[in-house]
């Protein structure tokens, strides 16, 4: 079953064209990684698909509906945003973030469940300010797995994080992914990383260059390597 | 002292009047402090100063022009901020002097300073009438039913708007819906404290609160608590010494933003 399918989406900036025809589908269980370099347009499309870009050429449809006629689909995703800004002071538990990702307030011991899932019930009660990275991270994953959604947006999530709590927290994406068959689309600039996670790959770089199963990608050194080379060159382009 | 002076009524009319209000002003105050829009409750006081001097000039009771002029500025003034992309501080300081620069003008055509202006600068809560009391109380009333049912979307568009629109929270009349409340609390608290010194009850309790590492209903409520002690000391204080309320009650909350201040720095206060 089709649980995204974007058509010819363009982002044109001021200064930059970010995405240029990208077309693509998710099926319902795909574990679909999306790699790109810096710059490559990754947030751009998250931020497309989710409803806060409205400035884009083409179509996105979620479960066969036009987002920009229908914001139903909202409830059946959950996000875990590239950095989260907030106060470092701001004053709410960690119970009180998941809690704001709660939909219907009576579902409150959902929020003990999930916390426990993601090892980090014995943190419900400090201040999400306190947390280290790797913690923080995990309660926003709790916050967006807090509705049961179907699918599961998470952009470049191991950004300045500890090693152990990447480990763990592939752990939980890949149970996610399996036991509760929850459909994830994860953008990262780690080969590896998606290498042995996804089963799908998305290679981004304004334009979609490869899309489809993992292995096919990986099995390919021709199109890793002009991955490999295009990122280098933008590196070096940024630098 | 004396229990007698809680015998008066107009005492209790204080006394209930100033609870409400600090009830309302420390819950409103919280969200803009959170929001990084401490300054925008004076802002909004200074532009009834305007809406004030209307009211007299018009022979019209002036808290109603306060309410409007006030309410109206503040709406005016946020849709400015999100078309032109002003930040919220010169925004602040928009509104502000154009409230007091009408409020100015109007005086000055009116004739003269009138008395009147003066307890709406420095409040006059011990001359609260039981219309003014009823006021205050339906108010407050309204005002905290509206947070406790919008709890969740307010405070998560609070805590990152970002994330709160894709959770399909809609942000934007959120905000107004703040602003617009932050209107109606600010000319309500002009009785008790005056244009001058609305700011401190939207801030110095709740500053003080968050400084004791809570929970969001934790630091609301010892917000609450902080401001409602204030608010009753400060009046029955400044009753006894005869001097000023609004200046006592605002002591009594930097009085208690101190005292935190020094229990924290003595590391009395644990981290969590
Ligand atoms: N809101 C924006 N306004 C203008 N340009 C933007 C905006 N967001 C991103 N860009 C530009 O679009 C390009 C793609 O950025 P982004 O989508 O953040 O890439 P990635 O997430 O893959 O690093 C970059 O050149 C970036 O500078
Ligand atoms: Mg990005």
């Amino acid at each position: 079953m089709k649980i995204v399918e974007i058509n010819n989406l363009t982002v044109q900036y001021p200064d930059v064209k970010a995405l240029d025809d990208v077309s693509l589908v998710v099926n319902q269980g795909d574990f679909l990684g999306i790699i790109g370099p810096n710059g490559a347009g990754k947030s751009t499309l998250f931020a497309s698909m989710l409803g806060l870009n409205t400035k884009y050429k083409g179509k996105i449809k979620f479960f066969d509906k036009d987002i920009r006629k229908s914001k139903n689909y909202l409830k059946e995703l959950g996000y875990v945003p590239q950095k989260p800004i907030f106060e470092k002071n701001f004053p709410v538990t960690v119970t009180d973030v998941v809690r704001m990702g709660l939909r219907k307030e009576s579902d409150e011991n959902k929020i003990d469940e999930i916390l426990q899932q993601l090892w980090i019930h014995e943190l419900r009660n400090r201040r999400i300010g306190e947390l280290s990275g790797g913690q923080q991270q995990r309660v926003f994953i709790a916050k967006a797995l807090v509705n049961n959604p179907k699918i599961l947006i998470l952009d470049e999530p191991v950004t300045g994080i500890d090693q152990q709590s990447i480990d763990l927290f592939y752990s939980i994406l890949r149970e996610l992914n399996s036991k509760q068959k929850i459909t994830i689309i994860w953008s990262s600039h780690d080969l590896d990383a998606v290498n042995q996670l996804a089963n799908h790959v998305a290679c981004l770089n304004r334009t979609l260059f490869f899309h489809g199963e993992s292995e096919k990608f990986f099995s390919d050194d021709k199109l890793v390597k002009q991955y490999s080379e295009a990122s280098m060159q933008e590196h070096m382009h940024h630098h | 002292m004396s229990f007698e002076i809680l015998t008066f009524s107009f005492m209790h009319r204080a006394l209930i009047s100033g609870i409400a209000i600090a009830i309302l002003c420390s819950v409103v105050g919280l969200f803009l402090v959170l929001r990084r829009y401490s300054l925008f409750g004076d802002a909004i006081a200074h532009s009834s100063f305007g809406g004030i001097a209307l009211g007299l000039l018009a022979g019209v009771y002036p808290l109603w022009t306060a309410y409007g002029v006030s309410i109206a500025g503040a709406l005016i003034i946020t849709k400015i901020k999100d078309r032109y992309n002003i930040s919220g501080d010169a925004s602040i300081a928009v509104l502000l002097s154009s409230g007091i620069a009408v409020g100015l003008v109007i005086i000055g055509l009116s004739g003269g300073f009138t008395i009147d202006i003066f307890s709406f600068l420095f409040g006059s809560i011990l001359l609260v009438s039981v219309d003014d009391t009823i006021l205050i109380l339906s108010l407050t009333g309204i005002i905290l039913i509206v947070i406790l049912i919008l709890y969740r979307q307010i405070l998560y568009s609070t805590f990152n708007e970002e994330q709160a629109k894709v959770s399909g929270i809609p942000v934007e009349k959120i905000n107004y819906l703040i602003v617009f409340m932050a209107g109606i609390t600010v000319v309500t608290s002009i009785q008790l404290v005056g244009v001058l010194l609305i700011s401190a009850l939207f801030v110095i309790p709740n500053v003080t609160a968050i400084m004791y590492g809570k929970g969001f209903k934790q630091t609301a409520i010892i917000s609450m608590s902080f401001s409602i002690f204030s608010v009753i000391v400060g009046i029955l204080v400044s009753y006894v010494f005869d001097i000023t309320p609004a200046g006592t009650i605002v002591l009594m909350a930097i009085g208690l933003l101190a005292g935190t201040m020094g229990i924290k720095s003595a590391g009395l206060l644990s981290k969590n």
